[in-house]
């Protein structure tokens, strides 16, 4: 899989509450955006294959087709819980590793701001499992992880204010204030340890990357980003699974091991420069920098205090304010990442870039969760 | 020889302040009554009761189930079998409803001893549960309150026997609610004293001890329905009863509960009594029935009962959330249109989600909630034999307090339990979120989750040990 597929062109719509938009809007916006960016003059000639990820769809991949005037060619729709557009970029750049196809479209939308509610409704279609929201089963690890490695409240508020800030520096990001860590110490709480300010948003978004074959991506552009690695992992129900220890996601552990192996990395903190990874909740992102072997079991909260994941420190983490920023629109977040780590891959990323980045890791993690996605991407 | 084997109650920890009706705050000490909270029902209730009774009872014994209730939500679809479910009672366990009047506890109670009297069945579970409904700030409400009580009903280790009793019957309209009103109806409160319960009780009670021979002298204990503290201090009176014998009947502290009074009045006066006492008990409800107990054998007393529960208590902070925990507050959308969780999934989950069982794998022993086909642990396929979970005791591994989820009182708790290995995913509640830690152990107990098409929809909870 390894370097045998390249991204040559990215787009990202703007991520808010798009009540003027449409899920056509989106989607044209973020294709067309990355049409240009490929230098693609001929969408209808140029793009064989459209692999979509989206998590709430209304018309499924008509939708899609009547969108982009796709049609006499496949479209699909993948989902897999938040990891659905890191999915759905699996999907393409296996079709074109494996020689089906020379050029796809990925794209990933959603638009959960026409439901009427402003944060997750709550499912009466059981009786078990209930409260069910995903603040409720991502805060589980919480009590167990604070007991057992002295964290607290506050070691997760560094998380929210770093991804504040560097959401200030994203032109397409919906959040744009700073905020300390005492309005995250003290904003509603929503499920224990999270307050307001632990909860990424909720956005309406699309983005889009074409996958080409790596020995032709020089006809698109020079400054070509190549798939290191793709990876979709499962892990055991956290609520069920009779050995869990309630200190990590083990679905990011198992997608860690596949990507590491694929894209031969044996030191990750060392060799990784930058990454995108899942903060739905600020306690995600704190036990993700250890799921993914970036430090050890427990020693998260050290290097929040010591500031190793924020934009100048060692392996910065959530470069353009992750979901606690760009809200998450839940097939769209996986390929927002990809979009972020190819500008960073190509130092085009603003004030928020990270020096001479050459490897970027991306990751999604949910549902219960037992779904997790990790994309790493490097230059040639 | 044919009586009640084992007994138990239920009263539920959440207590309205009277004080709370008329916007005073609430007083140390001052009157209260218990409530059903916004997860409970007259079948979670019952559902506790008999779990408080049975004990460690072996549930496979049972033969019947009698359900006494006036609150029962549905006229169509039985509690009783809901009950039987929830206790994993056995697929040919009889069930029956019993309703309609206050004195439908009683009712059932004689009911179950004449059918084990006549051979016709072995063991019955009674069950009496009741959660009353005066209307918002009127003047019954202050009176009624929710309780419910359980009787095992046998022929071996009979701890008391049903000596006699003695019925009238009053044809009046003195309460009454029909199938089109929330509140139960009371017609002048004298009239409803005056007319029906002080004569009915006083003539049923004297025609009890004429037809025994007995004289009020000779029971130790007088357990009688209480219309209110006043009226039930009339018949006391009325019927020469000295203090030393009247079975305190707990107003100002858990209220009337209805069909469950007089019983609850009866496994209160059982949790007390010892060997070679006698018990009087009168209920009320379209005229009375007295029914004498002689006392034969003395409990093995592991049930919280009456005592144990009065002694547990959660006082609600305002009357606002006794409204929202009642289903009294106006709501945005209306609840309860549409035909709720489908019928079928309902069907095939009823095991796991009424019966709280799971599964134990036959080839490596790991147990699970829910069932499974293929094992987790060893991956064999279809192994498995049922274990029931809900009689067993947890431990606390993770938790997180859900301010999202409504309730009348957030936050709502989520915890995962293990359970003999197994991990449930499950509410936690009847504990304060500061008395919450890792490890604590838990128990389980039958609830109300939600109201998904207008009907309640039950689960299991975790309490604290």
């Amino acid at each position: 899989m390894r370097d045998k597929t390249a991204i040559v062109g990215v787009g990202c719509c703007k991520f808010g509450e798009n009540w003027g938009q449409s899920r056509e809007d989106m989607m044209v916006e973020a294709a067309y955006q990355a049409y240009e960016d490929a230098g693609i003059d001929n969408p209808q000639k140029q793009i064989e294959a459209v692999f979509c990820g989206v998590v709430y769809p209304n018309f499924s991949t008509g939708e899609v087709a009547d969108a982009l005037r796709f049609y006499d060619r496949p479209i699909s729709h993948v989902q897999n819980y938040c990891a659905t557009g890191t999915d759905a970029f699996r999907f393409g750049a296996f079709g074109v590793a494996a020689g089906v196809y020379d050029t796809v479209l990925v794209l990933g939308y959603d638009k959960p701001k026409d439901r009427g509610v402003s944060g997750p409704s709550v499912a009466f279609d059981r009786v078990r499992g209930l409260p069910a929201t995903p603040a409720g089963w991502f805060s589980l690890c919480a009590a167990r992880y604070f007991d057992t490695f002295g964290a607290d409240r506050s070691d997760l508020a560094k998380i929210a204010v770093k991804n504040h800030h560097n959401g200030t520096l994203a032109p397409n990001s919906m959040l744009k204030r700073e905020i300390t860590v005492d309005d995250v110490l003290n904003a509603r709480m929503i499920s224990w340890p999270f307050g307001l300010y632990d909860c990424a948003a909720q956005s309406d978004g699309a983005a889009a990357a074409i996958i080409t074959r790596a020995d032709k991506a020089k006809d698109f552009r020079d400054d070509f980003v190549l798939v290191k690695a793709v990876a979709i992992a499962l892990g055991e129900n956290p609520q069920t699974d009779p050995d869990f220890d309630f200190l990590r996601w083990k679905p990011t552990e198992y997608a860690a091991r596949q990507a590491y192996e694929m894209a031969g990395i044996s030191k990750p903190f060392d060799e990784i420069d930058v990454a995108q990874v899942h903060d739905c909740f600020t306690l995600t992102e704190l036990l993700t920098y250890e799921d993914l072997g970036f430090i050890e079991k427990g020693a998260a909260r050290e290097h929040i205090a010591s500031g190793t994941f924020e934009l100048d420190g060692e392996l910065p983490v959530n470069t353009d304010g992750g979901l606690k920023t760009f809200g998450h629109p839940t097939g769209a977040t996986g390929v927002r990442m990809i979009y972020e780590n190819v500008l960073q891959l190509r130092g085009q990323a603003g004030p928020r870039q990270v020096k001479g980045a050459t490897t970027a890791l991306s990751h999604n993690i949910g549902g219960a969760p037992q779904a997790c996605g990790i994309t790493i991407l490097g230059t040639p | 020889m044919v009586g009640i084997v084992a007994f138990g109650a239920y009263i539920p920890m959440t207590r309205l302040p009277l004080s709370l009706i008329n916007g005073r705050p609430a007083a140390d000490g001052g009157p209260e009554k218990a409530v059903a909270f916004y997860d409970e029902d007259s079948v979670t209730m019952a559902v506790a009761a008999a779990c408080d009774c049975l004990g460690s009872e072996e549930r496979s014994t049972i033969d019947a189930v009698m359900f006494a209730s006036t609150s029962y939500a549905l006229r169509e679809k039985q509690g009783a079998v809901v009950i039987a479910k929830a206790l994993d009672l056995r697929g040919d366990v009889e069930t029956a409803d019993f309703g309609g009047s206050l004195r439908a506890g009683t009712d059932a109670l004689k009911a179950a001893v004449r059918a084990v009297a006549s051979g016709a069945t072995g063991r019955v579970l009674v069950v009496a549960s009741d959660c009353r409904m005066g209307a918002p700030r009127g003047a019954l409400e202050r009176n009624l309150g929710d309780a419910a009580v359980a009787f095992l009903v046998g022929s071996e280790g009979v701890v008391a026997v049903l000596e006699d009793s003695a019925a009238v019957a009053n044809e009046m309209q003195d309460l009454w609610r029909t199938d089109a009103d929330d509140f139960t109806h009371s017609w002048e409160e004298r009239f409803v004293v005056q007319e029906g319960y002080v004569p009915s009780m006083t003539r049923a009670a004297t025609a009890l001890l004429e037809k025994s021979g007995n004289g009020i002298q000779d029971y130790d204990r007088v357990a009688l329905y209480g219309h209110d503290a006043r009226s039930h201090a009339t018949v006391v009176r009325g019927l020469g009863v000295v203090e030393t014998q009247v079975q305190p009947t707990y107003f100002g502290r858990l209220g009337n509960c209805g069909a469950a009074f007089a019983p609850l009045l009866l496994c209160a006066a059982l949790e007390q009594a010892s060997a070679g006492e006698r018990i009087l008990l009168v209920g009320y409800g379209d005229g009375a029935e007295a029914f004498s107990f002689s006392v034969v054998g003395d409990s093995a007393a592991a049930r919280l009962g009456v005592g144990g529960h009065l002694e547990r208590r959660r006082p609600l902070r305002s009357y606002d959330s006794f409204l929202r925990a009642r289903g009294l507050d106006k709501k945005e959308w209306q609840a309860g249109t549409g035909p709720g969780l489908a019928a079928t999934i309902r069907l095939r989950e009823r095991d796991a989600d009424i019966g709280l069982i799971g599964a134990v794998c036959e080839a490596c022993g790991q147990v699970h909630f829910p069932r499974s086909r293929v094992c987790v642990k060893c991956h064999v396929r279809d192994r498995w034999q049922p274990y029931r979970l809900s009689d067993k005791t947890g431990q606390v591994l993770a938790y997180t307090f859900d301010y999202f989820f409504p309730t009348p009182e957030p936050p709502a708790i989520m915890t995962v339990a293990d359970v003999d290995g197994a991990r449930v995913h499950i509410q936690l509640s009847d504990v304060a979120p500061d008395q919450v830690q890792l490890d604590m152990p838990v128990r389980f107990t039958f609830r109300k989750i939600h109201e998904a098409g207008g009907k309640a929809n039950y689960f299991w909870k975790a309490v604290p040990v």
